[in-house]
């Protein structure tokens, strides 16, 4: 059980949050406009990397608020937490 | 005729206090400070178990939790019956029962002893080869298996004790209170940091607390005086706190652990009354010190399981810590200098040795030149091959060891004695550290896998790390301790030791014998009974894997997880396969470290405690009324209500007649209640809905049908429009906390620019829902200042309305196709509100009704119920709902996968109704629908969803999911079950009021 730092309510454990999957898939605006590879891309695909992941948490026992994690998933560190609306860290 | 072997007062032992116990039926007598394990020794019992697949007798072997062969079963008889349990961790009580566990009828007469004798046809795998096939025949094996294997009894009455959990938060955690543990807690708690320190013993000290030789000095006192200095000066500490018997179980990521502490299974039964008896402790701990110390690795030679051989280390615990010989005649066999610290505190207290057999040629050690000085026999360069002495060993055959090791030579020598000694040397105990995610380095020079990488804020010292020597131990753990806790100083410096073993060893992995191997049974895992031969044949058949191997000998799978033997089996494999050692890796230890009750994992949360339930406001008023409750989700729900001697068939079929003849009355509290507010509050509805909503007038309601991005259904009801930019929407019970969580990820991930609030109101509101044909009267009755005329109240719309000074709202919705109201109200004003509707309901005979009739009476008019008709896999086109799919909406959740190449699909599983052709068949929900049953394999068209008597129609009916069933209508289908084939035909699902003439009736 890890600790996350929610960027809202700071460093609880892992137990009050719910992982969303990966991070910075954007619905598409138009989805009528896609092909049926196109929106199955959006839909099913995703990654699933051993190491350094861009992940989706809601702190849904606490203040309820979705934001985003950068975890290492070989061994559950946390090397960053960044708010929905902000830009991923580059390094 | 037992012996007394009782030689010395023993350093935790009273012997002003006397306790007696029973063993196997039998009564023994041993001390206050005894394990169970040292007052059986003292008593000279040896065989105290038989082994797990051919049932051979087995005797104490260590005196520590990693004990393979003495495991018991506590309490015979009681609801505390507890099985597999470590004679060598039990502590004696007066009135302790305790028996043998894996022996029928008895540990001396076993008859699964001939297994022993079939043997050779019980090879590695024989299970997994033998049993195989034919595949039907498994549940006859798998019963005669489980009868002659038994790993205990359970108890079948609940645990009558009290077990606890409790968080607790340091700055530091130390891992045993060896000397480097003590070391290490005096000199975190010493720097200001908040320390505690666990150790799973009842006394503090680790193996150096006893020992008392002149070999071994610290600043010039035995090195045992030395510690009990330390000790008594760490308990004088204020932010140490020490926690004995308490065993720590499993080291998850970010330094969380827990560990049981076992508080009363010491104490005399009768004062363990109203006591907790095991605490689960979650520690978070900053930082981590593991001192676990290292275990002493067996040797693996032929028959070497029999009672009375036990490893060196623990026959110099049991002399030293409990004043116990385990012999009179003891042989030691070695191949490090360990073995010789034994000899020298047996023959200390006068314990006769009869000799020594050395793996190694030559030695230069201090500790061997003592044991020679007196006069004990050494053999150096020879091996055991061989042991007699079925119930006790007797004999040990011993030969001389080649050059290279791998043969034995000469001739052999028996020498008779009643124990053995047996140390290959250490293994340092990591298995918190790979628990935690820590990686090993496989040291060459004396072969022990070590701490080489630490995944979070800890670090491993005393021999844990590979420091095995008192001298390292002392020049290292300050060491460490400065860098981890990044201090200046230690207490520790300039400190003088005296460590007078000599490092050598001659590691023999399995030691050569005489006989060919197949013809020997060399233990490798004591309690899974895996011997060399099992693992050599697993290599022979190509398993190359540890993990392969481990699975398909059985190979450190057992409750012990191997504690002894696994470098053993990692040693024969690399020796066999020739292979390096650490090329290997080990295999995974998994939590616990030593077995868990269930008791202690559950802790409080037992009984009704076991989960949350909610229940409605009016739950008390159900009970009372002889409902029986269903649970949906977390929620209690009155499933249906007793009257008379009914069943429930009966009662259901009651109330069903009763809400459609006159007015039933239900229960609807449960149902997910979201308030949306905000200027985009009908946007938002037009998104999370296949419908559209911006059209829905103020005081109107609508149907809702929520989809997941993939196109299928996940959730519906009735949202209703009370101001311009205020909704309240209803969720089905169990779909509420997901919905909500749902909408909230779309508003602040995908659409933060929406102006939207979302509050969960389902527990302020209750639901009462009045319906039938006298439903209307009954609830103007309730709400006198309201005008119900169809013109003013149409179904689908809302009202604000008062019953006294209680405010609420009323819907006119139906989920039965009857005319209904459903009355909102705060929470705690319902009970009152429902006890009026029935008052006001007495003349129209009104019914209160469960859920069971609430799902008779919508399948009656064919509504789904999500979860129950749907699974996840049908589109509101495969529930024939395509009415409910806005054609105009540019976008919605799940719209786009409406089209995708198999949503479209014409033979998708869709929703149909089933008519019996006999109408008194009702049919099983699930049960599958075939067309024919000549043709195999039968192909199966799709399966029933609901299903019930209707007492309305006089006749079965039945809601199904059937392959292109929307095409199929009249169609025949059969339903095969056990005795015999149900013939139905596919119909319309909606069976009543197709015209919907009774909403306004
Ligand atoms: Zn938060």
């Amino acid at each position: 059980m890890f600790l996350i730092d929610c960027p809202f309510c700071g460093e609880r454990e892992q137990s009050e949050f719910k992982a969303g999957g990966e991070a910075h898939i954007i619905r598409p605006k138009q989805p009528t406009e896609l092909s049926d590879d196109e929106w199955a891309e959006y839909l099913f695909m995703r990654k699933n990397i051993k190491g350094i992941q861009f992940e989706r948490w809601n702190h849904i026992h606490g203040c309820r608020k979705w934001f985003n994690v950068v975890r290492d998933t070989s061994n559950d560190k946390i090397k960053a937490v960044y708010k929905i609306d902000e830009k991923p860290p580059t390094n | 005729m037992t012996k007394n072997l009782r030689v010395k007062t023993g350093k935790v032992i009273d012997e002003t206090y006397r306790i007696s116990f029973k063993f196997n039926g039998k009564t023994y007598h041993g001390f206050q400070g005894d394990t169970l394990a040292s007052a059986l020794l003292a008593n000279d019992v040896h065989l105290v178990a038989r082994s797990f697949k051919y049932h051979r007798p087995r005797g104490i072997m260590t005196a520590g939790s990693e004990e393979p062969n003495a495991i018991v079963q506590l309490h015979k008889n009681s609801s505390r019956t507890e099985p597999n349990v470590r004679a060598t961790e039990v502590e004696i009580y007066e009135g302790l029962e305790a028996s043998s566990q894996n022996c029928w009828p008895n540990v001396n007469f076993d008859i699964g002893g001939i297994n022993n004798f079939l043997s050779p046809l019980l090879p590695a795998g024989f299970y997994y080869k033998t049993f195989m096939w034919p595949a039907s025949f498994w549940e006859k094996y798998e019963y005669f298996i489980r009868k002659s294997a038994g790993l205990g009894k359970s108890p079948t009455k609940p645990d009558p004790d009290i077990y606890e959990h409790k968080y607790i938060h340091c700055d530091v955690l130390v891992i045993g209170s060896g000397i480097a543990g003590i070391m290490a807690a005096k000199t975190a708690a010493k720097s200001g940091l908040q320390t505690l320190m666990v150790d799973e013993k009842s006394n503090l000290g680790g193996s150096t607390i006893y020992q008392n030789s002149e070999n071994f000095k610290i600043n010039n006192q035995n090195s045992g005086s030395w510690l009990e200095k330390e000790i008594n000066e760490i308990k004088k500490l204020e932010n140490l706190e020490i926690k004995t018997r308490t065993s720590v179980a499993a080291y998850h990521g970010y330094n969380f652990l827990l560990a049981r502490e076992n508080i009363t299974d010491h104490l005399p039964i009768e004062q363990r009354k109203n006591k907790t008896r095991h605490k689960l402790l979650k520690i978070r701990a900053k930082k981590v010190i593991c001192a676990t110390g290292s275990i002493e690795r067996p040797l693996v030679f032929d028959n070497n399981d029999r009672p009375g051989i036990l490893l060196s280390s623990a026959i110099k615990r049991y002399a030293d810590l409990f004043g116990v010989a385990c012999g009179e005649k003891n042989i030691l066999l070695t191949n490090n200098d360990s073995a010789y610290e034994t000899a020298i505190s047996l023959f200390q207290k006068g314990i006769k040795i009869e000799a020594i057999i050395d793996n190694r040629e030559e030695v230069d050690s201090k500790l061997v030149y003592e044991v020679e000085k007196n006069n004990i026999k050494i053999y150096k360069g020879f091996t055991v091959v061989n042991t007699s002495g079925y119930k006790k060993i007797n004999k040990v055959s011993i030969m001389r060891l080649s050059k290279d090791g791998q043969k034995v030579v000469g001739s052999k020598i028996n020498l008779s004695c009643d124990c053995l000694g047996i140390s290959g040397g250490w293994t340092p105990a990591v298995h918190l550290f790979t628990q935690s995610g820590g990686k090993l380095k496989f040291r060459e020079e004396d072969q022990v896998f070590i701490p080489n990488t630490y995944p979070s804020d800890q670090i491993s010292v005393g021999s844990c790390s590979g420091d095995l020597s008192l001298k390292d131990i002392l020049i290292n753990v300050p060491k460490t301790l400065k860098e981890f806790l990044n201090i200046k100083k230690t207490e520790y410096e300039n400190i003088e030791v005296l460590s007078s073993e000599n490092g050598s060893k001659r590691n023999i992995w399995l030691i050569p014998s005489d006989k060919v191997l197949g013809k020997t049974k060399s233990f490798v895992d004591y309690q899974n009974d895996a011997t060399a031969k099992d693992i050599k044949l697993a290599l022979r058949e190509g398993f190359r894997s540890i993990e392969h191997v481990k699975r398909y000998t059985t190979t450190g799978m057992g409750t012990d997880q191997g504690k002894l033997g696994n470098m053993h089996a990692l040693g024969i494999i690399s020796e066999t396969a020739g292979t390096k050692m650490g090329e290997h890796g080990t295999t995974t230890f998994r939590p616990p470290y030593t077995p868990l009750t269930f008791g202690t994992i559950v802790g409080r949360n037992v009984g009704e405690y076991f989960d949350i339930f909610r229940k409605t406001p009016i739950h008390e008023w159900h009970v009372k009324n002889n409902a029986e409750f269903e649970n949906v989700g977390q929620w209690k729900r009155a499933w249906y209500y007793l009257r008379n001697n009914e069943d429930m068939y009966q009662a259901v079929q009651r109330e069903s007649k009763a809400a459609r003849d006159s007015a039933g009355i239900l229960d609807a509290s449960t149902l997910g209640k979201i308030d949306i507010q905000g200027t985009d509050a009908s946007e938002f509805l037009n998104r999370v809905y296949t419908n559209a909503w911006s059209k829905l007038a103020i005081g109107k309601c609508r149907y809702g049908l929520m989809l997941n991005e993939d196109g299928m259904v996940y959730d519906d009801g009735v949202t209703t429009r009370l101001g311009e930019n205020h909704y309240i929407m209803t969720t089905t019970t169990g779909g509420a906390a997901n919905v909500l969580s749902k909408l909230e990820d779309y508003l602040q991930t995908e659409w933060p620019e929406l102006d939207v609030y979302l509050t969960s109101v389902t527990d302020h509101f209750a639901t009462i829902s009045v319906c039938g044909p006298n439903s209307k009267k009954i609830v103007s009755t309730v709400i006198d200042d309201l005008d119900f005329s169809d013109e003013n109240f149409p179904h689908m719309s809302f009202k604000n309305a008062k019953i006294g000074k209680i405010n609420c709202r009323v819907m006119r919705i139906s989920f039965t196709g009857e005319l209904s109201y459903e009355i909102n109200v705060q929470a705690n004003y319902a009970k009152s509100v429902w006890e009026k509707c029935m008052e006001a309901g007495k003349d129209f005979n009104i019914t209160p009704y469960g859920t069971e009739t609430m799902h008779l009476l919508r399948a009656e008019k064919g509504f789904i119920i999500v979860g129950q008709d749907t699974d996840g896999t049908m589109t509101p086109v495969d529930l024939q709902m395509d009415w409910i799919v806005s054609k105009k909406k540019y976008d919605f959740i799940g719209k786009r996968s409406l089209y995708r190449s198999d949503t479209i699909r014409e033979d998708r599983k869709q929703l149909v109704g089933l008519l019996t052709d006999n109408p008194e068949d009702v049919l099983e929900e699930g049960s599958q629908i075939v067309a024919d049953v000549k043709k195999f394999p039968v192909e199966m068209l799709g399966h029933v969803t609901s299903s019930y008597f209707s007492p309305n129609l006089k006749k079965s009916i039945a809601l199904a999911v059937v392959r292109g069933g929307k095409n199929m209508m009249g169609k025949k289908l059969m339903i095969p079950m056990e005795n015999k084939s149900i013939n139905v035909t596919i119909s319309d699902p909606v069976f009543l009021d197709k015209e919907n003439k009774k909403l306004n009736a």
